[in-house]
C-alpha cells in the first residue's frame, strides 16, 4: 500500500458508492435483556432517568443517567466473558486491540431455515457448503449468522421462550471449532440475545461458541440487526468497545462499510 | 335493610370532576389514640388503670379518679343505640354534599360505676357520639359500635346494627368509611406472581368492576398467568416497575381509570448481609421494592388524588403489600426486609399527602409468605390466598395497617413492646 486510500475512501463515503449501515439496534428499555435463572446474579437492562428536561431540575438542559449491564442492547463480548478465556493476555474491553475493531465480514445466509426452526444450528458442514458458493472465509474475518431474528420486533417473540426455555439459533459445537481451528476468524456474530443457540446449555460442551471463541482469545457480537444489507462477502464491520476497565464486554455501535460501486 | 347498590352509570362527561372535600381532620395528640385503633381496625378506649373506668372522649386524665394511667384497651363495642337524629343541614362542606347523615348517641355495655361525670351515663358508662348505619333500627335498639377511619383518616366511631344485614356494606355511610372494591377499577401492578394472582381472583370474587393488570417482561411464561388473562374482568396492560418510561406510559394509558391500586411488584431473596457478595440484588430489592413504589407513587399517586370525590366510583385506595420485616430486620432475609423498611417510610409520606384527597393508603405487614423464596422456612407461613382476603377485608373493613397471619401479630405486638428485644430475639436466629 503506496497511496493513501483514506481520501478515497471519504470520498466515497460521501458520494455514496460506500454505504454506511448500522448494524445495531437502538438502546431502549424496552428491548428485552438476556434472562438468567431467578437465583443468578442478573445483568441489568438499560434504564434511563432524566436529570433535567428544560425545567427546574435544569432549565437550560435536557439530559439523562443510563444504567446497564456490560452484556446490554447490541454489545460485544470480550475473551474474558468467559471462563475459558480468563487467563488470555488482551482480553478486556480495555487491553482487545484496536486493529481487532476493524475487520472484514462474512454473512451467512440462515433465513431459511431458521423460518422451519427456531433452535436451526448452524454446521460445519453448512459452512463449508457456503464457502463452496462464496470462498474461503478469510482469517480474521467475523462470520455473522443473518437469520432476520432481529425483525421480530416484539420482545416476546424475539426472546421466544416456552417452558424449557429459550428458542434461537445458533451454531453448533463443531461449526464453532471448525471456525476457530480452522478459518482462525474474529469473531463470530448474531442476530439474536446470545451467540450461542437458546438451547446451548444442553450442547456438549454447554454454550460452545462462548466457550471457544473465547478460549481462543476472539470475540462475539450479540443483538445485530441489518445483516440483511450486508453482502455474504466484502463489508468490512467497526467494531470498538467502550473503554471499561477490566470489561467482560460493551454495548457499542456496530457499523459496516459495504461496496455499493 | 340497605339499598342494595346498582351498577353506577358511567360519569357525563360534561360535568366537572368536583374536588375532594374532607370531614374535619385535626385530633388533639390525645385522641389519635382512638385513630390508632382504627387504623389497625380496633375499637379502643382509654381504661384508667387506677380506678377501671372506662373514657370516652379521650383526655390527658381519668375523669373519675385524675389519674393519667390510662391505657388504650380493646373495647367490644356492644351497647345500645339510646337517640339518634339525622342531619339535613350542615356548615361542614364535606357532610354537605352527603346529607342526609345519620347520627347517635349509644350507651356501652362494659364501664365502670363512678359520680358519673359529664360524657359518662350514671353508671359511669361511657356514651358515644356516632354515625348511624342506616339499617339500625330506631332507638333503643341494641347496636355494635365500629372505629372507623374517615376519609381524612382520622377515627370516627360508626354503630352498626346488632347483627349483619343484607347488603349491609352498600350503605352509603359504609361506603364513604371503607373502600369497598365492589363496582370499582382496581390495578394489581403485577399479575406474574402468585400473590399478584391471588389479589386478582379476590378483586373480581369481590365485586370488582374491571382489574388491570400489570405484566412485565412478557416472553417469561409463569404458571397461572394465561388462567388470570382469561377471566372477564382483567385487562392485562404493560408494566415495568423499574422503568420509568413503561410506568408513565401505563400511568398515562390507564391512571384516570384506577379506584384502587394494590402494588404487587416485588423482589424477594433471601440471604444474609454475607450471604451474597455484592449489591446486585440488594439493587434488585431496592429498585423494585422502594424506587418502584416511588415511581407508580409518582406517576399514579396525582391522577388518584384528582379522583378522590369522582362519582360513586371514586379513586379510594392505595394498597402496600410490605413485610413486618419492613419493622425489624430478619437477618437471613437482610436485603429484602431493609427494601422493605425503606418502602414502608416511603409508604408513610405516600399516606400522608393522600389522606388530604381522601385516599386511603392501606400497608399490609404480612409475616413469611407461603411463596417460592421462603422454601426452607418452616409454616406457619401466609398464602397467597390468605393474604388476598386480608386485603380485601382491610378494603370493605376499614383499617389502613394490617398485619396477616400469626407470626405478623405476634411480632407487631412485640415490636410495640420493645423494638431492642425483638431485635436481639432475631438475631439470635429465631
Amino acid at each position: 500500500m503506496n497511496a493513501n486510500p483514506l481520501p478515497d475512501m471519504v470520498r466515497g463515503i460521501a458520494e455514496r458508492k460506500i454505504r454506511v449501515i448500522d448494524l445495531t439496534q437502538t438502546l431502549t428499555p424496552d428491548f428485552p435483556q438476556i434472562e438468567l435463572p431467578p437465583e443468578m446474579g442478573q445483568c441489568w437492562p438499560f434504564r434511563l432517568e432524566e436529570v433535567s428536561r428544560y425545567d427546574d431540575r435544569g432549565l437550560a438542559a435536557y439530559w439523562n443517567n443510563f444504567s446497564c449491564g456490560e452484556h446490554t442492547g447490541t454489545h460485544f463480548d470480550a475473551p474474558i466473558h468467559w471462563v475459558s478465556g480468563r487467563n488470555l493476555p488482551n482480553n478486556s474491553t480495555d487491553t482487545v486491540p484496536v486493529e481487532n475493531m476493524v475487520a472484514p465480514a462474512c454473512v451467512v445466509d440462515c433465513v431459511k431455515h431458521v423460518e422451519q426452526n427456531a433452535d436451526f444450528l448452524l454446521s460445519a458442514d453448512f459452512l463449508r457448503n457456503w464457502e463452496e458458493e462464496h470462498g474461503k472465509i478469510p482469517p480474521r474475518s467475523w462470520v455473522l449468522m443473518r437469520t432476520d431474528w432481529s425483525k421480530r420486533a416484539d420482545p416476546e417473540s424475539y426472546q421466544n421462550f416456552d417452558e424449557e426455555g429459550q428458542h434461537t439459533p445458533g451454531p453448533d459445537t463443531d461449526a464453532v471449532r471448525f471456525l476457530v481451528e480452522e478459518r482462525d476468524v474474529m469473531g463470530f456474530g448474531s442476530e439474536c440475545i446470545g451467540t450461542d443457540a437458546g438451547q446451548a446449555m444442553h450442547l456438549r460442551p454447554p454454550y460452545p461458541c462462548h466457550y471457544y471463541i473465547h478460549g481462543a482469545g476472539r470475540y462475539g457480537l450479540q443483538c445485530l440487526t441489518n445483516l440483511d444489507l450486508l453482502p455474504p462477502t466484502g463489508s468490512v464491520v467497526f467494531t470498538a468497545p467502550l473503554k471499561i476497565k477490566q470489561g467482560s464486554g460493551s454495548p457499542l455501535r456496530v457499523l459496516a462499510l459495504v461496496w455499493e460501486g | 335493610m340497605a339499598t342494595p347498590l346498582k351498577k353506577p352509570k358511567r360519569k357525563n362527561p360534561v360535568l366537572r370532576t368536583r374536588a375532594p372535600m374532607l370531614p374535619p381532620a385535626p385530633r388533639s395528640r390525645i385522641s389519635l389514640g382512638l385513630t390508632s385503633g382504627a387504623a389497625r381496625g380496633v375499637f379502643e378506649l382509654q381504661v384508667c388503670r387506677d380506678c377501671g373506668a372506662v373514657q370516652y372522649p379521650p383526655r390527658e386524665a381519668c375523669r373519675v379518679c385524675l389519674s393519667d394511667r390510662l391505657d388504650w384497651t380493646p373495647r367490644s363495642g356492644a351497647g345500645e343505640l339510646v337517640a339518634h337524629t339525622t342531619l339535613r343541614h350542615a356548615m361542614e362542606n364535606y357532610f354537605r354534599e352527603r346529607l342526609p347523615w345519620r347520627l347517635g348517641i349509644v350507651k356501652l355495655d362494659s364501664g365502670q360505676a363512678s359520680g358519673g361525670p359529664p360524657g359518662q351515663s350514671e353508671s359511669g358508662t361511657p356514651s358515644l357520639i356516632v354515625h348511624v348505619h342506616g339499617d339500625c333500627a330506631e332507638p333503643p335498639c341494641r347496636v355494635r359500635v365500629r372505629a372507623m377511619l374517615d376519609r381524612a383518616g382520622q377515627a370516627v366511631l360508626l354503630a352498626l346494627p346488632e347483627k349483619d344485614t343484607p347488603h349491609m356494606s352498600d350503605d352509603p355511610q359504609m361506603r364513604e368509611l371503607t373502600c369497598n372494591p365492589k363496582f370499582r377499577k382496581v390495578f394489581v401492578t403485577d399479575g406474574k406472581n402468585p400473590v399478584g394472582q391471588a389479589v386478582v381472583r379476590a378483586m373480581v370474587a369481590a365485586g370488582s368492576d374491571l382489574v388491570w393488570v400489570g405484566e412485565a417482561a412478557p416472553w417469561k411464561k409463569i404458571p397461572g398467568f394465561e388462567e388470570i388473562k382469561a377471566l372477564p374482568e382483567v385487562t392485562v396492560v404493560d408494566l415495568d416497575v423499574t422503568n420509568p418510561d413503561s410506568v408513565k406510559r401505563c400511568a398515562g394509558q390507564i391512571g384516570p381509570k384506577v379506584d384502587i391500586l394494590v402494588n404487587t411488584a416485588e423482589q424477594h431473596r433471601a440471604y444474609t448481609v454475607g450471604g451474597r457478595y455484592g449489591t446486585e440484588n440488594a439493587r434488585a430489592e431496592m429498585e423494585i421494592n422502594y424506587f418502584g413504589l416511588l415511581r407508580l407513587a409518582q406517576e399514579f399517586g396525582p391522577v388518584m388524588m384528582s379522583r378522590g370525590a369522582d362519582t360513586e366510583t371514586n379513586a379510594v385506595a392505595w394498597v402496600n403489600i410490605l413485610s413486618i420485616f419492613a419493622l425489624a430486620n430478619k437477618p437471613d432475609q437482610s436485603t429484602f426486609s431493609a427494601s422493605k423498611a425503606a418502602a414502608h417510610s416511603l409508604a408513610q409520606a405516600m399516606r400522608a399527602g393522600m389522606h388530604k384527597t381522601g385516599v386511603r393508603v392501606i400497608n399490609l405487614y404480612p409475616g413469611p409468605l407461603d411463596v417460592e423464596w421462603n422454601q426452607e422456612l418452616r409454616p406457619p407461613k401466609v398464602t397467597p390466598a390468605a393474604l388476598a382476603r386480608a386485603i380485601v377485608a382491610a378494603l370493605q373493613g376499614g383499617a389502613e395497617d394490617v398485619y396477616p397471619g400469626d407470626i405478623a401479630k405476634d411480632w407487631y405486638e412485640r415490636w410495640r413492646r420493645d423494638p431492642k428485644v425483638l431485635e436481639r430475639e432475631l438475631a439470635q436466629g429465631e
